[in-house]
């Protein structure tokens, strides 16, 4: 078998280095290429464009969605961050989602293990629970969430707004963590309550270290589920100084009928890109091997 | 979802083992089970699955929310819905996006993943086109920009006085193009909002394919290339009946999505659009409870809408099984 492999692996080398593109190949790349490439114009056009808008007046965006602004106009960013309250938003947002996320991942790892790796009257109740809070639309629960929320004090607080993420960021998390916690090794666990570790030690000092590479990849979706997540803040945060940034833009945009100031809206909008765009381009390895990780089997 | 249900059903086996292991109960087990299933379960139930059930009682009642006032009224509000012509047309719509968003998503998806992985040379080893990583790398890019922000940003892009869209047609000689307002227009606002969701959602399914693809052992290509197929071939017969199940699960999610579509249609349109032609479920739904506050017609809405996207995904997984499903394909 191994021979075998081997041997594949070098003819094949072997005739790469050889090997002419054929006129065929040439044509299907070129098509190939050309298409690839409208695509990714089509993807980055709007986001230069957006940025190339964000430093422009708006007399400037008016008269021309081409022409370069004629002095780059900074202060849109400060118009943004202040007049516009993005900079209050913003700090919200990295409350909520930072709050959030580490408790929706410790307890999310700490259920799916429970889940992958103990039996317990209830079992597939919980299972199904957890895949009903992926099937079914938030919408749903919308509406008594609200009045969840409002009978025990916490409607449009960033307290409630916290649990609400961790809620609902946890089948998901679960899911996951399961598949993860139910591929690692037994014998470390064994081990490690053979040298007297109670379940808490392994738990902590044994089993969560040795899952960080899946605990990596599901709070890098987990950070942009909840940085983009919208309907919830909406529906149960609707105190102005309370705004996280999605709902905070869009606020503002929707307002822009009244009091105009386009540049500003770019450059919120280019504010609120970027810290997810950095992230992703950080952890853009991570985030595409988790993908794989996700769907092959 | 799929793959972790299989999951389930294979460890089966590991569960059984420990159960046979399982000791007495010690404070250590029984408050390490209380805390770690404990915990997160009790948020779960009270502010997700506890929800989801008073909304279906909820929906069986006229509540106007401010007081402790529940008139029973049984399924009067189905009625009330089903009479009602603006939510019609916005199940209609919501529709809609069902059909188209997730066909052409997942085509567009298929296509440019092909390309990126098979599309390289014919001789040699199976290898996907030179700059591979750099179009990965992009075309990513959407999917992680703030559904809201995506939502801004194209409304700006298609504003009918100053929108870049309007600026390249004009440019270009396209005079009726000038001051065209694409989401203000009965015939092109639904269209164009469905280019929009297609626009943050491609690059994500193409990654998922792209990773599916990359899965399929090499083999399977260079026999098919032995026997003669082409590279449409290859990818008609080959790629996409071994990645079936991703194909289904990427249809089911997208579906699902499209349902909701609240961000980007309420973003993109925040009143529903031009004669209602935006106008979808969630939107209706929302305005119903938080703005008029009929929250028992709104919970109806909310079941109607929980009911449709479970058809949707039984419909899904039912034409998947009937065409062929995955298993006699990859065996």
């Amino acid at each position: 078998m191994s021979v075998n492999t081997s041997k594949r692996v070098d003819t094949g080398a072997h005739v790469e280095r050889k090997a002419q593109d054929t006129k065929s190949d040439k044509v299907v790349a070129g098509v190939s290429h050309s298409m690839l490439a409208i695509w990714a114009l089509l993807v980055l056009i709007p986001l230069g464009w957006t940025l190339m808008s964000s430093f422009k007046t708006t007399s400037e965006i008016f008269s021309s969605p081409f022409s370069l602004p004629a002095d780059w106009k900074f202060e849109n960013y400060v118009n943004a961050w202040n007049t516009a309250g993005i900079g209050s938003y913003f700090f919200n947002t990295v409350i909520v989602v930072g709050f959030a996320l580490v408790i929706v991942m410790v307890l999310g790892a700490m259920c799916a293990y429970v889940l992958a790796r103990f039996v317990f009257p209830g079992y597939r109740a919980v299972y199904y629970l957890m895949l009903a809070g992926l099937t079914f639309p938030v919408f749903l629960a919308i509406v008594p969430l609200f009045f969840i929320l409002k009978n025990i004090g916490l409607l449009n607080t960033l307290p409630g707004l916290i649990i609400v993420y961790v809620a609902f960021a946890l089948p998901f998390t679960v899911f996951f963590l399961f598949s993860f916690f139910k591929a690692l090794p037994h014998e470390i666990a064994e081990a490690a309550q053979i040298d007297g570790a109670g379940e808490w030690r392994t738990f902590f000092q044994v089993m969560l270290p040795m899952a960080k590479p899946g605990l990596a990849s599901v709070a890098i979706f987990n950070f942009l589920g909840l940085w983009n997540q919208y309907l919830i803040p909406v529906a149960i945060n609707t105190r102005r100084e309370n705004y996280v940034l999605s709902q905070g833009i869009a606020a503002y945009a929707g307002q822009m009928g009244y009091a105009v100031d386009f540049g500003a809206l770019f450059a919120a909008a280019i504010i609120v890109v970027v810290p997810v765009l950095v992230m992703y381009i950080v952890f853009q390895r991570q985030l595409q091997g988790s993908v794989s990780a996700g769907t092959m089997k | 979802m799929t793959q972790a249900t299989n999951e389930v059903q294979s460890g089966s086996g590991v569960v059984a083992t420990a159960r046979r292991r399982r000791k007495k109960l010690t404070f250590d087990k029984v408050s390490f089970m209380a805390v770690f299933l404990g915990l997160p379960l009790v948020i779960y139930l009270v502010f997700v699955i506890s929800p989801f059930l008073q909304a279906i009682y909820y929906s069986m009642t006229s509540w106007s929310g401010f007081d402790n006032n529940m008139p029973f009224v049984g399924l009067d509000n189905y009625v009330k819905l089903f009479n009602d012509d603006i939510f019609m047309i916005s199940i209609r719509n919501s529709i809609t996006l069902a059909i188209f968003l997730p066909i052409i998503t997942v085509i567009l998806a298929l296509v440019l993943a092909t390309l990126v992985t098979i599309g390289g040379s014919s001789r040699g080893q199976i290898k996907g086109l030179k700059g591979a990583g750099f179009y990965r790398v992009i075309s990513f890019f959407p999917y992680v920009i703030p559904a809201v922000v995506i939502g801004i940003i194209w409304q700006q892009i298609l504003n009918p006085d100053n929108g870049l869209l309007n600026g390249i047609l004009t440019s270009i000689g396209i005079d009726s193009a000038k001051n065209f307002a694409w989401l203000g227009d009965p015939r092109t606002a639904m269209g164009a909002s469905i280019f929009v969701i297609v626009w943050g959602f491609v690059g994500f399914y193409m990654i998922l394919f792209i990773a599916a693809i990359k899965g399929i052992p090499a083999e399977t290509f260079e026999a098919a290339r032995i026997d003669g197929a082409g590279r449409l071939r290859t990818a008609v017969s080959i790629t996409i009946p071994l990645i079936r199940d991703n194909i289904q699960t990427a249809y089911v999610y997208m579906g699902i999505l499209a349902l909701d579509a609240f961000v980007y249609m309420s973003v993109l349109n925040s009143t529903g659009g031009p004669a209602n032609s935006t106008l979808v479920m969630a939107q209706k739904l929302f305005s119903t409870a938080f703005t008029k506050g009929q929250f028992g017609l709104a919970c109806a809405m909310g079941v109607v809408l929980a009911v449709i996207t479970l058809l949707f995904s039984a419909l899904v997984f039912l034409v998947n099984k009937l065409t062929g499903g995955s298993k006699d394909v990859s065996e």
